[in-house]
């Protein structure tokens, strides 16, 4: 029901125009309803239903990535139309649409211009399948079926009865659901669109930052607040969807002789026009009401800072001692038996850069996994780690993607847009960097670039986006996770030589029993853990202090040329992380055997650096 | 006095009027599609001047948008009235047909005005009067102030005789004693600076008036504000008061056509984030970087048809965009017999640009913004893409005509602005003048709160330890960089044949991989505005200098600028300056002195300023530092490249319990302590910033004659510890390294005068990196040698005695024509009594070859 009061807001808007504060009002009365308990579930959400299943102009949300920020635009907030039977004036509001009504008075006095800004959103680059899986049926079943109607008689009553009847826990284990669902989800909408048109739509590039993603793009148009967005927010947005088919103005229906008459219409290339003005039916555009920036996006967990939240947070963490405890050991069998390797696999998927001193990233914790069985270990590793983590994305190290591939955005002026490249990530983000695939050859200069790109990304987190003229760096917070043979050649926080205790026969069938052996819940509970405790705040007490600098004090007594300020560097990193009273303890113990193995790599490989 | 009435030409295609109607349609053309209504400031404004009630829009009807919109994209469409104008009308001073005639004219009248697409639709005031209607309640009036009435341009507050006369008083009067910018080099400061502009222009002939908008505000803020306001009123008054007094002045001079006045530096705006729709019809002055410029775009302006039949011809304007054909011939009325001839049309030139915002301007985490910019007629292709550029223009703001067929349009306009002046903010370097004038502005405060920070007495410290906080000590290093961020002054010796001395003072980091070497020099990249970080591993000679290439959009070769060149005026960071190859290293020594790159490359040739500082920093070659060995010996650069250095460094652990104790304590404060404790503690980043820029532009310290004195000493002194041992301890350059030192110093204290203390604390921070840098590990001195020629005294004269000792050694052998390498090298082992290492060896071996003493040939040593 509530999905319509927006058309009541919009359309009269000739008595609103007298009523300059109605727009602040709107938008209170909006962030009301929606802050109701669960009224922000009963909103459709463009991740979830297929675009041709949404009522145009009504209330929709999208969880995204702002990709790239258009120039701010001026567009009649205020207009008058003449009705040309009657000749009688009618104001109209211009606000949260593309298109005016027809018979605009341009010359009117009570025009008023205002101004927004379009920003291109993508569906979050990398989300793992799990986490949309979650987060559609969570909608689903919250919907009211009456008030969804409209998208849902037009599925087939099978998948219907599916939905309902198995509530997400009683299901398999993921891999298999997650594959057999996904065609539900975000892959739908866009699979039915880019092959039905055929060719005409199939060049348009939507401009994602990972290859092989699909989902919706959207233009959003944001009218308040908008020193506060920046480039790579995660965002749920709440707004007005619009696919209004005069939008849909393609350069080839445009008469070529009328663009010659028209020099300014000309100046725009019809690569800038297919990037700024795509079809409505494949890049909706959809109005902001109202934006709420995303801390993660695991949808298992309560996304807003509210009460319940709060009281999640607390119930959880009661239990949080012992989750972390079938983790570990869940890790530690993933990693054949390896259980230091486990614990540092585990700290650094709950890394997270907490804040920056000057230009040092504070909390980064890049972890290289040497020493990986080859064969198709590191890529059932990246599943597993994928079952775990909203958001992810293996890169396959190998000489031809290194070459190839564009890992960092660069503008395109002719079509005016930011092209995206791989490193435009959400934060939070695990990237997978899969060195065994790398093999001998030689990088041309696009692939030195991506090295040195990846290699900035590790040691400053930040990514320097190519404007051609100029760079632009971006501050991001991406967990880098290496896995190579030998030492990597990245550089990292932290490399564990891994030690394989148990060497299965059939490595496949090895990870998948002990992926299968592993229920929903528990899973689930092993997300929740990975995103909460990122979330944590750390302090130290003044003891804690003087026992870190006495230790440092000591190692360095013992062996002055090993223990660098970068070891501790990585020591307090792995204490912060540890995140408990002794964390520094454990941190130096893990440390010292850590070190110890590398050492003992050393002597075993004798000449490696 | 001659009318304001020009050519009935100067409209812009976007107009919308329909010359029909002139009254109503004056009005709407101009305020209806050019400007989105909301602009409009008429209500208020007719406070000023006493306009008669406003009109309740007449006439609106017959422009109605669809109308518009077709006629707009359909063809040529019979007009109603074609500009027919009196030619003959006294009235008249420029029509457009004059620009055909060849003979030469003077004065106003014979000048041919020359179209200002630019300025948009402007004459419809005029219009008005040309039309023989008398001057109507509503209708625009100029000059007309015979009716004893004050009486404004519509929609305005601008009175054209008023605003004339004070702009022709501005031109006689203003005096801007205290100008220094580089357009008025060699003109008279004292004396009326835009009338010598006048001169200039009677003398170079070249029509155009550059009026900086701040002379115009000092002078008369009113009138400022009426520029600002009403650009495309304004302008075309400024233009007629300037030709006035112009042929006035010099009534014999001949010019290509009338002068126009080009005003730039408008001070409302100057940031491309801040344009809002406020700004629409404004005029406004941003800065930006061109990113693309399209081809040229010529627009017809007049079109010239010709009857086919008896040959009479006749030309038309083009009004927004169209071209009325005329339909029947006016001389022998013959029906479709015109047809147009291109080569006898009128074209103006045009050029679409698209700027983006500068990278100083924009928030950070958000993208650049861009604005489309037009050039038209002389403006065209003065820009290319890459030049940084201030605008001055006219915002504009037009609906999109979004599909003829249907009535409903976009919502959106599209803006752009028409460029009235371009200014290039990087032209000046290439011309090697001083900083750039697009300094930035600091406002009273913040001056005061520099100035009352610079008054500490110790600022030095406080600003040293605010450097890279997340960096633990290495204090001495970090009041080096400081004093590079300064830089020395700068000083022009060109007339006595030496030209530039170096005022940048260069930096070399070395030491023990971990020491936070990159962490210091990222954090230098990211604090001065013009920073260039690379690294030595992956960039190459031409990556650092510049490369030429064919740029893909005009096929022309273009110059690309590398880092070295990008970063002058900055600093350019290079990390791993070690592992550069050697022909990436040999541009340096040309930049790290004379502060020039020279090119020959694919037929360019030229010479670019790179005054540039140099922050470098450098691993041992064995990975550890080896305290054994000399600098030279430790990182394997050429002494010819490290005695540019003001300043080496070595970064060590100092491995001392005191010092670990500290940095642990440091390390765990910067981990948990809270953004709060910190800001506490140090001073904030964007304070630093403008300090270094504050003083950067406005301090320019000189010696006085203490500080030369004890330089003077300081210099005698140096030299004197290596005389006693038959060393050379300080060489000339280290003399210069003293003095920009002591002026970065004085810098730092925001003295004009360099004195005693400054060059104490230039001479202590010499000595110290000379103490890390220049120490002979085999006798503890410190010998500036070792910089300088790459090898320390003693060790040239260990060399000699080993070569002495082996001659000797062969000698005493007797005759013997040739040796085994191995059993001489042993031999001489044996008989000397300190170790001799097969390199000494080796050495003595080619120094006695190169006296022809001997030769080497495989394992075995003849004798000659």
């Amino acid at each position: 029901m509530r999905m319509w009061f927006v058309c009541r807001f919009c359309c009269p808007a000739a008595q609103s125009n007298s009523n300059p504060e109605w727009e602040a009002k709107v938008l209170e009365y909006f962030k009301g309803q929606l802050k109701e308990k669960e009224s922000h579930s009963w909103v459709p959400s463009l991740n979830d239903v297929p675009l041709h299943y949404l009522k145009p102009n009504s209330l929709v949300k999208f969880r995204c990535l702002v990709q790239d920020m258009f120039d701010p635009e001026f567009y009649m907030g205020v207009y008058e139309t003449v009705d040309p039977s009657t000749k009688a004036n009618v104001l109209r509001c211009g606000k949260y649409k593309d298109v005016t009504e027809c018979g605009v008075d341009l010359n009117s006095r009570n025009t008023v211009t205002a101004e927004r800004q379009t920003f291109y959103c993508v569906p979050i680059p990398g989300e793992s399948p799990w986490a949309k899986e979650i987060s559609f049926l969570s909608a689903a079943r919250v919907v009211p079926s009456t008030s969804y109607v409209p998208s849902r008689q037009k599925r087939s009553y099978e998948e219907d009865d599916d939905m309902d009847t198995q509530p997400q826990k009683q299901r398999e284990p993921h891999t298999g659901g997650g594959t057999k669902w996904c065609h539900r989800q975000e892959t739908e909408a866009p699979s039915s669109q880019t092959t039905a048109p055929s060719d005409c739509s199939s060049h348009l590039d939507l401009n994602f930052p990972l290859p092989g993603e699909r989902g919706p793009a959207c233009l959003v148009k944001v009218y308040e607040g908008l020193d506060s967005f920046k480039l790579n927010d995660t965002l749920e947005i709440y707004g007005i969807l619009s696919v209004n088919p005069v939008l849909t103005v393609l350069g080839e229906e445009k008469d070529p002789s009328l663009l010659l008459l028209n020099p300014t219409e000309s100046m725009e290339t019809p690569e800038e026009q297919r990037a700024h003005d795509p079809p409505a039916s494949l890049v909706p555009r959809l109005h902001m009401l109202y934006a709420r920036p995303l801390q993660h996006n695991n949808p298992l967990l309560p996304s807003a800072p509210t009460e319940d939240q709060s009281a999640f947070v607390s119930s959880f963490l009661v239990e949080m001692a012992s989750v972390r405890a079938e983790l570990l050991a869940y890790l530690t069998h993933v990693l054949l038996g390896d259980g230091l390797a486990a614990e540092y696999l585990l700290l650094h998927l709950i890394s997270n850069v907490y804040t920056r001193r000057d230009v040092l990233p504070l909390g980064k914790f890049t972890l290289n996994l040497s020493g990986c069985p080859l064969n198709s270990y590191t890529e059932r590793l990246y599943q597993i780690v994928q079952q775990l983590v909203p958001c992810s994305y293996r890169l396959s190290m190998s000489l031809h993607t290194m070459n190839s591939m564009r890992l960092v955005p660069k503008k395109d002026y002719v079509a005016n847009r930011l092209v995206s490249g791989a490193l435009q990530l959400a934060r939070n983000t695990s990237l997978f960097l899969d060195e065994t695939q790398l093999e001998q050859g030689q990088l041309d200069s696009s692939g030195v670039r991506n090295i040195t790109a990846l290699g900035n990304l590790i040691s400053w987190q930040k990514v320097d986006y190519d404007f051609s003229y100029h760079q632009m760096e971006f501050p991001c917070n991406i967990n880098v996770l290496v896995t190579s043979e030998g030492r990597s050649l990245l550089p990292s926080d932290c490399q564990v030589p891994l030690q394989p205790q148990v060497t299965p026969p059939n490595m496949e069938e090895y990870l998948t029993t002990i992926h299968m052996a592993q229920f929903t819940s528990q899973i689930n509970k092993f997300r929740v853990y990975l995103s909460l405790a990122r979330t944590l705040d750390y302090s130290i007490s003044d003891e804690v202090t003087k026992a870190v600098e006495d230790d440092f004090v000591d190692m360095r007594k013992d062996d002055p040329q090993s223990v660098t300020a970068e070891d501790l560097h990585r020591m307090l990193v792995v204490a912060s992380i540890t995140c408990s009273s002794n964390g520094w303890m454990r941190a130096k113990h893990i440390d010292m055997l850590r070190r110890s193995r590398t050492e003992q790599q050393k002597s075993l490989n004798g000449n490696e650096p | 006095m001659s009318s304001p009435t020009s050519t009935p030409g100067r409209r812009k295609r976007n107009r919308d009027d329909i010359p029909a109607t002139p009254k109503s349609t004056a009005k709407a053309g101009s305020d209806g599609l050019v400007s989105p209504p909301s602009q409009r400031r008429r209500g208020q404004d007719s406070s000023n001047g006493d306009l008669p009630a406003m009109p309740t829009s007449p006439g609106t009807d017959i422009a109605s948008p669809a109308v518009h919109d077709t006629s707009l994209f359909s063809s040529p469409r019979r007009s109603v009235l074609p500009s027919e104008v009196d030619m003959s009308s006294p009235l008249m001073y420029g029509t457009p047909s004059s620009r055909v005639e060849g003979t030469p004219r003077s004065g106003v009248g014979g000048t041919p005005a020359r179209q200002r697409p630019d300025l948009g639709s402007i004459r419809k005031a005029p219009q008005v009067d040309l039309h023989s209607e008398p001057p109507s309640a509503d209708g625009a009036v100029a000059s007309e102030q015979a009716l004893g009435q004050k009486l404004v341009i519509w929609g305005t507050d601008v009175n054209v005789g008023t605003c004339k006369e004070k702009f022709q008083r501005f031109l006689q009067r203003f005096i801007d004693p205290a100008s220094n910018e580089d357009e008025n080099a060699g003109l008279d400061l004292n004396e009326p600076l835009y009338m010598q502009k006048l001169e200039e222009i009677s003398v170079v002939g070249e029509p155009v008036l550059n009026v900086n908008c701040s002379h115009v505000q000092s002078f008369d803020a009113d009138l400022y504000r009426q520029l600002i306001s009403y650009p495309q009123e304004v302008i075309p008054t400024f233009d007629m008061a300037v030709n006035e007094l112009f042929f006035e002045r010099f009534p014999d001079s001949i010019l290509e056509h009338q002068i126009q006045v080009r005003p730039y530096n408008a001070l409302k705006t100057r940031n491309m984030r801040s344009l809002n729709p406020e700004d629409i019809d404004q005029m406004i002055t941003i800065s930006g970087m061109v990113i693309r410029t399209s081809q040229l775009i010529p627009e017809m302006q007049e079109a010239f048809f010709q009857c086919q039949v008896c040959a009479f011809f006749t030309r038309v304007e083009v009004d927004r965009g169209r071209i009325a054909e005329p339909a029947v011939c006016r001389n022998c009325n013959t029906i479709h017999s015109l047809a147009l001839i291109h080569n006898r049309s009128a074209f103006s030139d045009k050029q679409m640009i698209k700027v983006q915002e500068s990278p100083d301007d924009m928030p950070a985490g958000q993208t650049p913004h861009t604005t489309i910019v037009y050039a038209h007629n002389d403006l065209v292709d003065k820009v290319q893409p890459g030049d940084r550029i201030n605008i001055t223009g006219i915002y504009r703001a037009v609906p999109m005509r979004e599909n003829p067929r249907q009535s409903n349009v976009k919502s959106v306009y599209k803006t752009h602005i028409d460029v009235i002046h371009f200014r290039k903010t990087d032209e000046k370097r290439l011309h090697g003048l001083d900083e750039d004038s697009d300094q930035k502005l600091f406002t009273e405060e913040r001056v005061q709160i520099l100035k009352e920070l610079a008054s500490k007495p110790d600022v030095y410290d406080r600003l040293s330890s605010a450097l890279a906080p997340s960096i633990y000590e290495h204090e001495d290093i970090k009041k080096g960089i400081l004093l590079q961020l300064f830089g020395g002054t700068r000083k022009d010796f060109s007339q006595t044949g030496r030209g530039n001395f170096r005022a940048e003072v260069n930096i070399l980091l070395c030491g023990d991989p971990g020491t936070s070497k990159s962490q210091l020099l990222q954090y230098v990249f990211n604090l001065v505005p013009r920073g260039q970080y690379t690294s030595g591993k992956g960039s190459s000679a031409v990556g650092l200098t510049a490369y030429v290439m064919k740029d893909p959009e005009t096929k022309q070769l273009v110059l690309q600028t590398g880092a070295l060149v990008l970063s002058d005026n900055g600093i350019c960071c290079i990390d791993e300056f070690d592992k550069m190859s050697d022909s990436t290293r040999s541009v340096l020594h040309e930049v790290m002195e004379q502060q020039t790159l020279s090119i020959a490359k694919a037929g360019i040739i030229c010479q670019l300023n790179a005054r540039t500082s140099v922050l470098a920093a450098a691993n041992p070659v064995e990975s550890q530092w080896n305290p054994k060995k000399t600098t030279i010996e430790n990182i394997q650069l050429p002494h010819t490249l490290l005695s540019r250095f003001d300043l080496i460094f070595l970064m060590l652990d100092p491995q001392d319990e005191a010092y670990d104790r500290r940095l642990a304590h440091h390390l765990v404060a910067l981990y948990y302590q809270s953004e709060e404790q910190i800001e506490e503690e140090f001073l904030d980043m964007a304070v630093l910033k403008d300090y270094i820029a504050y003083a950067r532009t406005y301090i320019n310290p000189r010696l006085n004659e203490e500080a030369s004195q004890a330089l003077i000493e300081a210099y005698v002194d140096m030299r004197k510890i290596g005389s006693g041992r038959g060393m050379v301890s300080a060489y000339p350059r280290q003399l210069e390294s003293l003095i920009r030192l002591a002026e970065a110093h004085a810098k730092v204290r925001f003295s004009d005068k360099v004195e005693t203390i400054d060059v104490e604390e230039a001479k202590r921070l010499h000595r110290e990196a000379l103490k890390q840098s220049a120490t002979d590990p085999r006798t503890g001195f410190v010998d500036i040698s070792i910089l300088t020629t790459g090898m320390s005294a003693t060790a040239r004269k260990r060399k000699e005695e080993v070569a002495r000792a082996l001659k000797k050694m062969i000698q005493s052998k007797g005759k013997t024509p040739a040796m085994k390498y191995q059993q001489l090298f042993d031999d001489l082992r044996g008989q000397s009594e300190a170790a001799i290492t097969k390199d000494m060896f080796e050495e003595a071996l080619r120094a006695l070859a190169d006296e022809d003493y001997l030769t080497v040939t495989g394992k075995t040593v003849r004798l000659l």
